[in-house]
């Protein structure tokens, strides 16, 4: 039974796709809202993002959804699916817009992928890195049930992510230099890419978010 | 192992129709975008393009209906172009649940237009349409000029400067056509395709001109895109997008598949 699923709206970018992506794969009810008591309410919080990072922080803050988020994961321990920038976020700084301190939930940086960028054997990789990138899991978790291990998934970003405890790595993508494609934290899951844009391996991931108990 | 280069179908529609139409053997309305970018999503198409050629403002309308439609069903990016003016356009549109916008004729206007929208919704939904036609030589080096209105005005600006100075403003990514081979079937411009995919950092999609599955490979291979755009040959049945993967698969590109 996934329950009422919030979609945290902090105001930057249309999360419709996102709210239809958990209704197609069988969300009871999907809202999304900056609404405390409708956070508090839900049974699951998906915290997606898009655009840049100063802004985003700034909206968090601004409508108190830090707070929310916090509560979500610590106190209520509902399971979590962060999304993109929302992964970010979580993390302690970014260097986007000149370097933001940002959520500091998961201790690490979100790093700029470098321009120019090149691979191993030394060919140039545009950035924004942008499309079907493989996702290796690198460790077992309720969210990769049914997905294949180098399973491709869409991403669009040009900063990514680098914890520091790196037991907490679920998913790497490599892209001139390895970045964090998913982490994983008790009752949070946090993914670079977009799960609601990526086809049938997407689905399944959302899908497996509806089911997840939170532990892992 | 990496990113996968992407295909592109791309559906020009107006008020709310597939126009050129679109020949599936089994499909039930061939002017329906809705069924056909599901079919699409089906076959495994990385991402849709949906061209919006409506000229009226009821039309647009129209649009913006079949949009919210698209984004329901299709769990694929959608990018959104055609008469896109203002940022309030772009916002419809993201509103709507497109993924990216397509910019051209404004962009040539107001180039701050690109920068305004980058800066507000992000880079990643921004993407800078440029129609080139290669001009006279100049010092025996060929030059690509952009043209507006359906490749009939010139403007004088120079192809590449203008790629440059667009990813400079915040343009996320390039879609380029080639004016002198759009709707011809010979093939992309290969020229104007490896100069603009050399200048910028930013991704660059090829269009105009695919006729057969090795244009698609030539694109990639000899133009450096990272990614191809085609409509007629899928459109109308010549091949399946999961045809033209296995084919670029054959000839070392990297595809999702």
């Amino acid at each position: 039974m996934s329950g009422v699923v919030a979609v945290i709206d902090y105001g930057m970018g249309n999360l419709h796709s996102v709210a239809s992506a958990l209704q197609h794969v069988g969300a009871e009810q999907v809202l999304v809202t900056h609404d405390a008591e409708q956070i508090r309410q839900a049974d699951r919080v998906v915290f997606p993002g898009v655009g840049a990072m100063r802004d985003c922080m700034a909206e968090i803050r601004r409508l108190k959804c830090d707070q929310l988020l916090a509560d979500a994961l610590v106190e209520q321990h509902k399971p979590v699916l962060a999304i993109c920038v929302g992964m970010q976020a979580l993390m302690t700084h970014s260097e986007e817009n000149g370097g933001v301190d940002c959520l500091n939930l998961i201790p690490g940086e979100v790093r700029y992928f470098g321009n120019p960028l090149r691979d191993a054997a030394g060919e140039r990789l545009k950035v924004p890195h942008m499309g079907w990138n493989e996702v290796r899991q690198t460790r077992p978790h309720p969210l990769w049930q049914g997905i294949e291990d180098g399973e491709r998934f869409y991403f669009v970003h040009s900063y990514y992510v680098d914890a520091e405890d790196r037991g907490l790595v679920a998913g790497a993508l490599d892209y001139g230099v390895t970045a964090d494609a998913a982490l994983a934290r008790d009752n949070l899951f946090a993914v670079q890419f977009h799960p609601e844009k990526s086809h049938t391996a997407g689905l399944q991931l959302l899908k497996n978010f509806l089911e997840w108990n939170g532990q892992c | 192992m990496g990113l996968a280069i992407r295909i592109i179908p791309c559906l020009d529609v107006e008020n709310g129709r597939v126009v050129k139409g679109v020949n599936f053997v089994d499909i039930r309305d061939a002017g329906d975008p809705v069924e056909i970018a599901i079919r699409y999503n089906e076959q495994g198409a990385d991402e849709i393009t949906f061209l919006d050629i409506t000229a009226s403002h009821e039309g647009r309308e129209t649009t913006v209906h079949t949009v919210e439609q698209i984004a329901e069903n299709v769990f694929i990016p959608l990018t959104v172009g055609g008469g896109i003016r203002t940022v309030d356009d772009i916002r419809t549109m993201l509103n709507a649940g497109a993924d990216k916008v397509s910019i051209n004729t404004a962009a040539i206007h107001n180039p701050e237009l690109v920068r305004e929208s980058a800066e507000r919704f992000g880079s990643q939904c921004i993407v800078v349409a440029i129609d080139a036609k290669r001009v006279a030589d100049v010092d025996g080096q060929p030059r690509y000029e952009i043209f507006t209105h359906g490749g009939r005005k010139p403007t004088g600006i120079d192809a590449v400067a203008w790629a440059r100075r667009m990813a400079e403003l915040g343009a996320g990514e390039i879609l380029l056509t080639s004016m002198d081979r759009d709707g011809t079937k010979n093939g992309f411009e290969l020229g104007v395709t490896r100069a603009i995919t050399d200048a910028v950092e930013i991704p660059v999609i090829a269009s105009g001109g695919v006729g057969n599955l090795d244009h698609l490979v030539a694109g990639v291979i000899e133009g450096g895109a990272d990614a191809v755009l085609a409509a007629s040959i899928f459109h109308f049945g010549e091949y399946t997008v999961p045809e033209a993967k296995a084919y670029m698969a054959e000839h070392g590109i990297e595809v999702r598949l």
